[in-house]
C-alpha cells in the first residue's frame, strides 16, 4: 500500500474513531438528503428536469472550447476581463497580481471551492492581501484554521456547541454572543459588515457560467455572495472551465435542480447573475444610465487544473457535475467517515473520482475503493452522472498501474484462473469445504490470517459447505434416476 | 414472454460453497411452480469480485466462461442473487461491448437472465402458497439489484404472497448493509462501521429474521448478528419461499 493510501486508512479510523462526528453527520446527512427527497417528489416533472440537465451538462462539455470562446468574447464586450490559467499556481498568481495592481490589502470571499483547490487564501496571504471568508460556515471554517468538509455545508462536521466555543476563543465573542444560533449568526454579521466595508477586492466562485452573455452565476442563502460582488472594486470570480453552458435556458435547467438537491430548497435564496462591472452610462447616475452600484472591475478566472485531461477519456462525464452535493449526503461512506477522512478538497462520491482525476492516481485512486458500489449516488445525482461507473474506472486504471494492494493482485488472476477451469474449481470448493469443517463452530468462523482477518474483526464467517452446492444437487439428480 | 418450461439456474460461487441450502431452495421451488431446472454443471462465478476490484480483464475471462457455459441452451437463467445477476445482465454487455463474438452473445444472454424473485414476479406470475404463520420477517434491499436492476416491487411482491404480514421493511431498507464484495475486507473498519447501522435495525425491527435477494450480503448481516450474538439471523428469499412451500404441504 503506498503511502497516500495509507494515511487514508488511518483518516477513516480517527473518523469511525469520533464519535461526536458520527453524530453530527448522521444529523445533517439525514436532513439534507431527506430535504432533497422531498423537494424533488413535490417537483412535478423531476425526472424529466434530471434528463434534461443531463442532457445540457454532456452537449456543453462536447463543446467546452467553443463555449468557453464565445463566454470571453461577451464578457470582453460587456467590460470584463477574462483570464485563463491552466494550473492552481497559475490561477493564484492571476489573482494575486489582480490583487496588487488594484492595490488591495483586504479582500472578501464568497464560498469557493475552486479557490480551495487552489489554495488561494494562503497564497494571497503570502502576497500581503488578508482574506476574510463570509460565507458562514466558511468564517467558521477560517477562525478554526479548518477545512471544509462539505462542499455545500463546510461545517457539516461540527455541532453549534463547537462553534459558540470558537467564537468565543477565537472572535472574541461575549457570552451574549453565542447565547443561541440568531445570536450567532447576528455576532458574524457585526464582524463581517465590517470586512465588507474596506475591503477592495471581492472573490467569488460561480456556480454556472453563461456562454451567450458571458454571465457568471452565483447562489447563497446569506447574500453574502451578493455584498462580496458588488461592494468591493474589484470583482474576481473564479470558474472551473467545466462549469459552463450555452443560454439562459440551460442555466433556468441546472438552477431548478441545483437548490432541490443541494439543500431541498426550490430555489436558493439569492441568486445573483453578475455580466460585467457597474456601467458608467452617459454620466453618473441612473437618469444619465449609470449604475449607482457594482465594482469598477470584473475578473473571470478560468481553472483549468487537469480538467481539460479528462475531456473525451472515460472520466469525463464527472465534468458534467454540478457541485450539489447531493451524493455526498447519501453516501453511507460518507455518511460514516465525513468530508475529512478523504483528504481532499472535494470528498465522497464526486471526490472520489475528480480527486485522482484532476490530482492523479498516485496520490488519490485509493479514495476510489472507499465505495460499497451501491448506488445511493447515481439515483440521487441530478445530472444522473454514473458515479459507480468511474468509481470503477478510477480502480481499473489503478489496478492497470498496479496501485491495488499486493493480495489482490495475486489473488484476482488466480481466481479467474480457477473460475475458467470448471474441475479445478470444483476440486477447489471441495478443499474449501474441508478446511471449512477444520476450523468452524456452528457453521462459523471467528478468525482468519491474512487480509481475511479484516472481515473477521467485525463479523463471523460462514464456514464452507462441507458439500457444495453443485455436488449436492448432482447427488440428488443421480438418487432420483 | 410466454411462461417458459425449463430454465438454467446459475447457482452463483457464494451459493456453491457456502450455502447449498439457499441453491437447493431455489430449485425447489421453480420445480414446485412446475419449471424444470438445469444446473449447469460446469458453471463457476460471474466475475464480479475481479470486476469490482477493477481487474477488468480477469473479469472478462471470468464472463466468457460464464457467457459459454450458458449460452449452450437457449433457456433463460434464474440467478438467486441481485448483484450477480446485474453483473450479467448489466455489466457483460457493456464489458463486451464492440466485441464481435462475445458482445452478441453477451446482450442474448442479459435479455433472458432474471434474478430469481424477478422471474418469480415477472415472468412465472402468480402461484405462490402463502403461508401466514411463521417468523417475523424484516427485508433488506440488497444494492444491485434495487439500484442496477430496478427490483424495488419484485421482491416486496414475493415476500407479500408468501408471508404477509409476517414481513415488514428493515428501517432503512435500501441502505448499503457495507458488504461490497472485496471492499468487506479492503476497507474493513469501514465496512464494519456501516454493518453495525445495519444490525441496529435489524434489532430494532423486531424480526427473527432479516431477509434479502443476496448471499452475499446476508453472509455479512449474519455474520454480524451472529458476533453479536443477536437473536436475529439471516435467510436468503428463496428459503422463505420454500419454507412457505413446505408449510403449504403440511396443511
Ligand atoms: S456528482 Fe452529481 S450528485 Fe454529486 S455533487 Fe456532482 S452533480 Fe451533485
Amino acid at each position: 500500500m503506498s503511502d497516500a493510501a495509507r494515511a487514508f486508512h488511518q483518516r477513516i479510523d480517527a473518523a469511525l474513531a469520533d464519535r461526536a462526528l458520527g453524530d453530527a453527520l448522521a444529523l445533517t446527512t439525514g436532513r439534507l438528503a431527506g430535504g432533497r427527497a422531498a423537494a424533488m417528489a413535490a417537483f412535478a416533472d423531476a425526472e424529466a428536469a434530471r434528463d434534461e440537465a443531463r442532457r445540457i451538462r454532456a452537449a456543453a462539455i462536447a463543446r467546452l472550447d467553443q463555449l468557453l470562446e464565445r463566454f470571453e468574447r461577451e464578457a470582453t464586450a460587456r467590460g470584463c476581463r477574462v483570464h485563463w490559467a491552466e494550473t492552481a499556481a497559475d490561477a493564484t498568481r492571476i489573482v494575486t497580481a489582480i490583487a496588487q495592481e488594484a492595490r488591495v490589502t483586504l479582500a472578501v470571499k464568497s464560498k469557493s471551492m475552486v479557490s480551495e483547490e487552489i489554495e488561494l487564501n494562503a497564497a494571497l496571504e503570502r502576497s500581503g492581501v488578508r482574506v476574510v471568508e463570509t460565507d458562514l460556515g466558511e468564517f467558521v471554517v477560517q477562525i478554526a484554521g479548518d477545512r471544509p468538509s462539505h462542499i455545500i455545508t463546510p461545517i457539516i462536521h461540527r455541532s453549534r456547541h463547537d462553534v459558540a466555543r470558537l467564537f468565543r476563543e477565537k472572535a472574541n465573542a461575549a457570552p451574549e454572543d453565542v447565547a443561541d444560533i440568531p445570536a450567532m449568526t447576528a455576532f458574524a454579521r457585526r464582524t463581517l459588515r465590517a470586512e465588507f466595508l474596506q475591503a477592495g477586492m471581492g472573490i467569488s466562485g460561480a456556480n454556472v457560467a453563461v456562454a451567450e452573455t458571458g454571465t457568471v452565476c452565483l447562489v447563497t442563502n446569506e447574500g453574502n455572495g451578493r455584498l462580496t460582488t458588488t461592494l468591493p472594486r474589484v470583482h474576481v470570480a473564479l470558474v472551473g472551465i467545466e462549469r459552463i453552458v450555452p443560454s439562459a435556458a440551460d442555466l433556468a435547467a441546472v438552477l431548478s435542480l441545483l437548490a432541490r438537491s443541494a439543500t431541498g430548497q426550490a430555489l436558493s435564496v439569492y441568486t445573483s447573475l453578475i455580466s460585467g462591472p457597474r456601467r458608467a452610462g452617459a454620466g453618473p447616475g441612473p437618469a444619465k444610465g449609470g449604475e449607482p452600484d457594482g465594482p469598477d472591475d470584473v475578473h473571470v478566472v478560468f481553472v483549468d487544473n487537469g480538467r481539460s485531461r479528462l475531456l473525451g477519456g472515460p472520466l469525463a462525464e464527472i465534468l458534467y457535475c454540478i457541485r450539489c452535493g447531493a451524493c455526498l449526503n447519501v453516501c453511507p461512506v460518507y455518511q460514516k467517515v465525513g468530508g475529512h477522512a478523504y483528504g481532499g478538497v472535494y470528498p465522497g462520491p464526486v471526490g472520489s473520482v475528480v480527486m485522482p482525476g484532476l490530482l492523479g492516481l498516485e496520490a488519490w485512486s485509493e479514495l476510489a475503493q472507499a465505495s460499497s458500489l451501491c448506488g445511493a449516488c447515481r439515483e440521487a445525482c441530478p445530472v444522473r452522472i454514473d458515479l459507480p461507473r468511474l468509481l470503477l474506472e478510477v480502480r481499473r486504471q489503478a489496478a492497470a498501474k498496479r496501485l491495488a494492494p499486493r493480495w489482490l493482485r495475486v489473488a484476482m488472476p488466480v481466481y479467474a484462473a480457477v473460475a475458467r477451469r470448471p474441475r479445478l474449481y470444483r476440486s477447489a470448493v471441495a478443499a474449501a469445504g474441508l478446511l471449512g469443517r477444520m476450523v468452524a463452530k456452528g457453521g462459523w468462523i471467528r478468525w482468519l490470517p491474512g487480509p481475511l482477518g479484516a472481515w473477521t474483526a467485525s463479523r463471523d464467517f460462514p464456514a464452507p459447505a462441507t458439500r457444495s452446492f453443485l455436488q449436492q444437487h448432482r447427488l440428488r439428480k443421480e438418487a432420483a434416476r | 414472454m410466454p411462461r417458459p418450461s425449463r430454465v438454467q439456474f446459475f447457482a452463483t460461487c457464494l451459493v456453491d460453497v457456502f450455502s447449498p441450502s439457499v441453491g437447493l431452495a431455489a430449485v425447489a421451488v421453480l420445480e414446485r411452480l412446475g419449471v424444470g431446472v438445469d444446473v449447469v454443471p460446469d458453471q463457476t462465478c460471474c466475475g464480479q469480485p475481479a470486476f469490482n476490484g477493477g481487474f477488468v480483464e480477469e473479469a472478462a475471462a471470468m464472463a466468457r466462461h460464464t457467457i459459454d457455459v450458458l449460452s449452450r441452451s437457449p433457456d433463460p437463467v434464474v440467478v438467486p442473487s441481485g448483484s450477480c445477476a446485474d453483473m450479467i445482465a448489466g455489466r457483460y454487455p457493456e464489458i463486451f461491448d464492440g466485441d464481435a463474438v462475445y458482445g452478441p452473445k453477451a446482450r442474448a444472454l442479459a435479455e433472458r437472465t432474471y434474478e430469481f424473485c424477478q422471474f418469480l414476479a415477472d415472468v412465472l406470475g402468480a402461484g405462490l402458497p402463502a403461508a401466514a404463520s411463521g417468523p417475523a420477517l424484516a427485508y433488506h434491499a440488497s444494492c444491485h439489484g434495487l439500484r442496477g436492476l430496478g427490483l424495488r416491487a419484485q421482491p416486496r411482491a414475493v415476500l407479500r404472497a408468501v408471508a404477509g404480514g409476517r414481513c415488514r421493511d428493515l428501517p432503512d431498507a435500501e441502505v448499503c448493509c457495507g458488504f461490497g464484495g472485496v471492499f468487506a475486507v479492503k476497507m474493513g473498519p469501514l465496512s464494519g462501521a456501516m454493518l453495525e447501522s445495519k444490525l441496529d435495525a435489524v434489532e430494532a425491527s423486531g424480526a427473527d429474521f432479516v431477509v434479502a435477494t443476496d448471499l452475499s450480503c446476508l453472509m455479512h448481516i449474519g455474520g454480524g448478528l451472529r458476533r453479536r450474538g443477536s437473536r436475529a439471523a439471516a435467510r436468503h428469499i428463496a428459503e422463505v419461499v420454500a419454507d412457505a412451500f413446505a408449510e403449504d404441504r403440511r396443511e
